[in-house]
């Protein structure tokens, strides 16, 4: 799937997860998305840069303008090296939580938008990938 | 230390949220708040958060909170101006914000706190 543009984010602090959130609304916004879709994108970018932060001890953070044929996309991915998710499952569902949170973060944003993928090893580390598409 | 101002008009607070907050701001905010409520005897808080583009499980558990405390110090609070965006965002993300009350803009607010405390007085009247 051809990338049009692509751009790497540290995620090792609050005011970090405040310029995640400002990119991806930069970003959703050049792409064209709706206001409400904007907001749906930003809302999910926070969640999980604060993810990567408080869970996975901080990380990385990489939005992709995605183009397959005639539909534009946004791909988030957040990327840690943190103690990593046990059970998925669990983490997966409304309410779980083991930050002191709401336990919405990660479910919260599967329903924000329309591809969700984790991939997680203990000990070594989460990736969450999130695509919206337009 | 940044912080967000708190306005006080008559015997309620007004606190309008203009910046992208980062989460101990909000914290700081919570803190702020309810000693603000103890000091000055406040009724009501209206709490204006139509500068706000997003409200994320942080915020809202924020407003959840500051909602349940005012209450115990005996104070109403009242969300106001929340972008369409936003709140159709919020109960998707799964947060419908139980217990807290919301008024389109401040001058609907301050009228649902006056009804509030006119209505509580009188139900306690009649019940007691």
């Amino acid at each position: 799937m051809p990338v049009l543009k692509a751009e790497s984010l540290q995620v090792r602090s609050e005011n970090d997860v405040v310029l995640v959130r400002q990119a991806a609304r930069k970003w959703a916004a050049e792409l064209g998305f709706s206001l409400v879709d904007q907001t749906k994108i930003v809302t999910a970018a926070s969640e999980l840069a604060r993810n990567t932060l408080i869970h996975g001890g901080g990380g990385a953070a990489r939005l992709e303008a995605l183009a397959e044929g005639v539909r534009k996309g946004l791909r988030l991915s957040f990327e840690d090296q943190g103690p990593g998710i046990a059970d998925l499952e669990l983490a997966l569902k409304d309410g779980y939580t083991t930050g002191g949170g709401l336990g919405l973060g990660l479910s919260g944003s599967k329903r924000l938008m329309s591809e969700f993928e984790v991939v997680s090893r203990v000990g070594e580390g989460t990736r969450v990938t999130v695509t919206k598409w337009k | 230390m940044e912080r967000i101002p708190i306005l006080r008009i008559g015997e309620y607070l007004l606190v309008t949220i203009q910046v992208d907050m980062h989460d101990r701001l909000a914290m700081t905010l919570q803190e702020d708040l309810t000693a603000r409520i103890a000091d000055t005897n406040a009724h009501g808080v209206l709490i204006d958060i139509s500068g706000l583009e997003i409200v994320d499980s942080f915020i809202g558990r924020m407003i959840s909170n500051i909602s349940g405390m005012a209450r115990i110090l005996d104070a109403d609070t009242v969300i106001v101006g929340m972008q369409p965006a936003v709140a159709i965002t919020l109960v998707e993300l799964g947060l419908s914000l139980p217990g807290v009350r919301t008024a389109l803009n401040v001058e609907k607010g301050m009228k649902l706190l006056r009804s509030a405390r006119n209505g509580a007085a009188a139900s306690t009247e009649d019940e007691e």
